[in-house]
This record gives structure tokens, C-alpha cells and sequence, in this order.
């Protein structure tokens, strides 16, 4: 347990934030617009002052952080229109050539650039000017600015707006890789609750200054509760009953059916219902018809 | 300095000579080099045989002179100050601002990138005067040595100035505007185009406070006869009064620059990127 702490006093926009991330862990925070998020990637990142309380990332107070500390941290910033007249290649290995007095073993820094080209599947684009890439192509190169130092912590604010799909996957195998092969502890923010459940170990659901709900997906729908659905085929037919329980439901089922039953599928609350659900109730307008169970927010 | 700081200084080095090749593949950068050079030397060329009211000098060489004093103070005000409201709006300096000393990066970077972009102003403003214009020399081998102390602490006393703006002006779009006005006024009483004798005395007090009146008097005592000196104050070159002068800037400039650039990547961040970006989006639309 060592990378981040975080502990954020009362303030207008944070009111007592409070999470730890394991080492190689990928935690994805998620919120509606102007709950935080970014503020708070930013207190963590050291480009912002907090108004109280405790932070910690890598064992070092971000407002403190040395260049030492700030060298063990990747940033991946949105790009816009910086460094046009640059080949690709070539702000890479300037950006790289800051990270060589801090390569340590077990963690050579930086990352060799052509491999890291390769890596963001931007090696047909090395010799281009950066001006001249798509869209796509340039936030591949922002992450790639972000890990050529190999971070032990990455940050992440909105890295897959505007990507394509295939754009997207590429990326989330990239994260997915950082995490388990480089130990990397990586911290996103984003809007796409279908991003947040494919990549994140855990979510964190931000609503008006504080943390509204802590866990991986399936421990989050779990949370809520919400009658499942279940659809199942028997003799040429299609079933759907909305059922409390879907296990014994299930076992029921076959009790009577055995193997006349085939093609069963369960609906969970999926976690665009929990994201909705935990997003009201924490708003001051909660609405009478949500009836969750009594807030149980395990910090 | 440990060898962390001479990392991003050596870096920062090599970014502002990657830059200062970038320019040359670029229009509006080759533009700047030549066009504003080439203006000057066409207003000198067509004015070489005018003589100075008061003196046995060649109007065209008097301009030329000058003319490199405001090339060093355009490079030191203007340029740094454009850049630099650029790209702290574009996130260049943000970019700086994740690396590991990538701040010291990036002004080592800044430094070098004006320095050798002043130098190739200066040299391109000067080495055809020396064939066409009569009158216009390097007199004696002294000459060498002010020419390149007045350049230097010109430069030192101008980037400053430059920085401070950069880093007070809120919006790239705005610089030009804000900037340009005075600096063409300011450009008017410093007897850069006109004799300085011809300007009216108060105004001769207030130029006298600001570097470009000073740099161009330097340069005015390098490549100007003697004859000159019949139209300057005091009738003299004033080397002590000038060194003094731009050693102030230098000095002030220096202690107060760090101070606000500082303070403006501090305040840079992703999210006051995003306004910014949001703001500059809407005024292109």
C-alpha cells in the first residue's frame, strides 16, 4: 500500500475525497460534469494547490513533490495544437532525454522511443509533423508522452474522447499491459461507463465533491438493488421474467426444465443504472421514487 | 548544478536549436527574417545619399545602424512575448511543466531559440549594407568589442521585458495589439528611423528610460563615422551611460521575470487549458 492516499478537507468543490490505490492497480473515476474529477487528478499530479486535508502519492506530498518524485509520474494531457512544427519522433526523444538521470534498476528510463512508437501503433507517423496527425493519431502520441518516463503512477483525464473504436481498444490493451506488465498504477478519469467497466480493477463514483461509491463493476450493481432480468429459450421459445433473485430463479428453472432449457441470460443493474442511481441519490433533489438501500459507501 | 539540472539544460539547448531549424521550413518565420531585414534595407538603400541634418552622414547607414537596435529589441519584447502567451495557452508549457526540470528545459530552450534567431536578424540586416551603403564599416577593432557587448546586454535587457509580459498577457490573439502600439511609439522617439536630435525633448527624456534608444545608439557608434556624434546628446557615443542603462534592465529584468514566470506556470493546468482552448475556439469561429 503505497502509492496514493488521499484524504481532501472541505472545500467548495472536494468535500472529503478519500481513496488509496494499490500498487499496478487501474482505477477510473467517474462523475458528471464539474463533480471534481479533474480538480482532483490535478491535486494528485502537483498542479494544484489543495485547501486542506491529506495527500499522498509515491510516499510524497504532490504540493512537495520533488524532480524526482515528478519523474516517477506520467501525465497525459489532452493535446490541442502544441508543438506542431515537431516530427513525432523527435519530441518524443526530447522528452525522453529528461528522464535519463532518473533510470533505475528494474525500471530503465525512459522507454526506448522507436519501441514506444511502435507501442502506440504510431510507427508509419514517426517522421511526420505532429501538425499533420489525425486526431486519433495525436492522443496516441500524448500517451506516449505520458509513459515514455515508465511511471510507476499514470494519470489519465478523458484519454479516449474523440478515439474510434478500434482506437479505443487499442488503448485499453495499451493501459491493460501498462498495468500488469509494468506495475504501473494508473488513475482515469472518464465519461464512458462501458470504458470504466472494461478497464478499471475498481471504480470511483465522484458526485458533488465526494466519493459516492467504491468498487469493481460487479460490486457496484451488486450494491443497488434492482429486480434482474432473465431470458432463457425452451422449446423453440423465448422467456423473459424480471425475477428478485436470478439465482434461485435459475435453479428453479432447471429443476423443472433440465436441459430443455437453453440460451440463458442475465440482466444486471449495469453500470449505467448503478452511475444514475448512486449520482441522485447523493444530489440534494434525490427523488422519492429511487429507493436504494441505505447508503453503505465502504471507503 | 547537479547533473539532473545539466540533463535539462543540455536539453533545453538542443529544443531551442531544433526549433531554430523548425523555422526555417516555415513561411511566416522566413518571412520574418527577410521581410522586416528587407524593409530596412530598401528604405536605407533608397535613402544612402541623403546626408543626416547636422552631420556628414548617410541617412541609409544611420537606419541600417539603428535598425539592428530594433531588431534586438523586437526579438527581446515582441517575439518572447508572443511566444510565450502562446504557448501557455497551447500547453507547450504544461507539457514543460510534467517533465522532471522540464521548466528549466524549456527556458534554456527559449534562450537559445531567441539568441540565435536575434543573431540571424542581425546578420541578415547587415551584411549587405556593407557592400551597398557608403559610410557604413566597422571602424577600428574596438568597434567588434562594443558591437557585441551592445548586443548582448541588449538582449539581456529586452528578453526580460519580454518574459513579463508574456507571462501578465492573458490571451495570445491579444498580444500583437497590446504590444505593438507602443513598441512602434516607442520605436518613433528612439531615433531609429528618424535622427534623434529631431525629436522633441520630452520625448527624448522618455525614450531615454527604455533599452531600444540605447541599443541603437550603440550600434550607431559601431558602424557610423565620428561625424555623428555632431547630432547625438552630449555629443558623445555615451558607452558608461549605455552599459548602465541596459545593465539595469538586465539586472531588474532578471530578478522580476523569474518571479512571474513562476507564477504563470504554476497557474497552468489541464483544466485552465480546456478554457482557454474553449475561448480561442469560440473567437476563431
Amino acid at each position: 500500500m503505497r502509492d496514493l492516499r488521499m484524504s481532501y478537507g472541505p472545500t467548495e468543490v472536494l468535500k472529503g475525497v478519500d481513496f488509496t490505490a494499490r500498487r499496478g492497480e487501474v482505477l477510473a473515476l467517474l462523475g458528471p460534469n464539474g463533480a471534481g474529477k479533474t480538480t482532483t487528478i490535478e491535486i494528485l499530479e502537483g498542479f494544484r494547490n489543495r485547501s486542506s486535508g491529506r495527500v499522498e502519492v509515491l510516499g510524497a506530498d504532490p504540493a512537495k513533490g520533488d524532480e524526482r518524485w515528478r519523474a516517477r509520474l506520467g501525465i497525459v494531457l489532452q493535446s490541442w495544437r502544441d508543438h506542431g512544427r515537431w516530427e513525432v519522433g523527435r519530441l518524443l526523444a526530447h522528452f525522453a532525454r529528461f528522464y535519463v538521470p532518473f533510470s533505475e534498476p528494474g525500471r530503465p528510463r525512459p522507454w526506448d522511443v522507436d519501441e514506444l512508437i511502435r507501442e502506440v501503433g504510431l510507427e508509419e507517423h514517426a517522421g511526420k509533423r505532429i501538425a499533420a496527425l489525425s486526431g486519433g493519431q495525436r492522443r496516441r502520441l500524448d500517451v506516449a508522452i505520458g509513459i515514455v518516463g515508465r511511471p510507476e503512477v499514470l494519470f489519465l483525464d478523458e484519454p479516449t474522447a474523440g478515439f474510434d473504436p478500434e482506437a479505443r481498444r487499442d488503448f485499453h490493451d495499451l493501459v491493460r499491459r501498462l498495468s500488469d506488465l509494468e506495475d504501473t498504477t494508473v488513475l482515469l478519469t472518464t465519461h464512458d461507463l462501458d470504458e470504466a467497466e472494461k478497464l478499471a480493477d475498481r471504480i470511483l463514483i465522484l458526485a458533488d465533491g465526494r466519493i459516492v461509491a467504491d468498487g469493481s463493476a460487479s460490486e457496484l450493481a451488486a450494491r443497488i438493488q434492482s429486480r434482474q432480468r432473465v431470458s432463457w429459450t425452451r422449446g423453440g421459445r423465448r422467456f423473459t421474467e424480471a425475477v428478485d433473485n436470478s439465482t434461485t430463479f435459475i435453479r428453479d428453472l432447471f429443476e423443472r426444465y433440465g436441459d430443455e432449457v437453453s440460451g440463458i441470460e442475465v440482466d444486471r443493474a449495469d453500470l449505467e443504472e448503478v452511475y444514475i442511481t448512486m449520482v441522485k441519490r447523493d444530489g440534494q433533489d434525490a427523488s422519492a421514487e429511487i429507493t436504494p438501500e441505505p447508503a453503505e459507501e465502504n471507503r | 548544478m547537479n547533473n539532473i539540472t545539466v540533463n535539462a539544460v543540455l536539453a533545453g539547448a538542443s529544443r531551442g536549436w531544433e526549433e531554430y531549424r523548425q523555422s526555417f521550413s516555415n513561411s511566416q518565420d522566413l518571412f520574418n527574417y527577410f521581410g522586416t531585414s528587407g524593409v530596412f534595407l530598401v528604405v536605407a538603400f533608397l535613402l544612402q545619399d541623403s546626408t543626416v541634418e547636422g552631420a556628414e552622414v548617410s541617412v541609409g547607414a544611420m537606419i541600417i545602424a539603428s535598425a539592428i537596435g530594433f531588431l534586438v529589441a523586437m526579438g527581446g519584447i515582441i517575439t518572447v512575448a508572443q511566444i510565450l502567451a502562446t504557448e501557455r495557452e497551447d500547453g507547450t508549457l504544461l507539457r514543460a511543466k510534467a517533465l522532471p526540470k522540464g521548466m528549466v528545459g524549456y527556458f534554456v530552450g527559449k534562450a537559445v531559440h531567441v539568441l540565435l534567431v536575434t543573431a540571424t536578424n542581425t546578420a541578415i540586416v547587415l551584411f549587405p549594407p556593407f557592400l551597398l551603403i557608403d559610410g557604413f564599416a566597422f571602424g577600428t577593432q574596438g568597434d567588434w568589442f562594443t558591437f557585441a557587448w551592445v548586443l548582448l546586454l541588449g538582449i539581456t535587457a529586452t528578453v526580460p521585458i519580454g518574459a513579463v509580459l508574456g507571462s501578465l498577457i492573458k490571451s495570445p490573439r491579444s498580444t500583437m495589439g497590446l504590444l505593438m502600439i507602443p513598441v512602434m511609439g516607442l520605436t518613433m522617439i528612439s531615433g531609429i528611423f528618424f535622427q534623434f536630435s529631431a525629436v522633441h525633448e520630452w520625448a527624448q527624456w522618455i525614450a531615454q528610460v527604455f533599452p531600444l534608444y540605447w541599443v541603437g545608439l550603440g550600434m550607431r557608434s559601431v558602424f557610423l563615422p565620428d561625424a555623428m556624434l555632431a547630432v547625438e546628446i552630449g555629443e558623445s557615443w555615451r558607452h558608461l551611460e549605455t552599459a548602465g542603462v541596459l545593465g539595469l534592465w538586465t539586472v531588474v529584468g532578471l530578478v522580476v521575470a523569474p518571479i512571474l514566470l513562476r507564477r504563470a506556470a504554476q497557474r497552468e493546468s489541464g483544466s485552465r487549458m480546456a478554457e482557454a482552448r474553449e475561448k480561442a475556439m469560440q473567437s476563431t469561429v
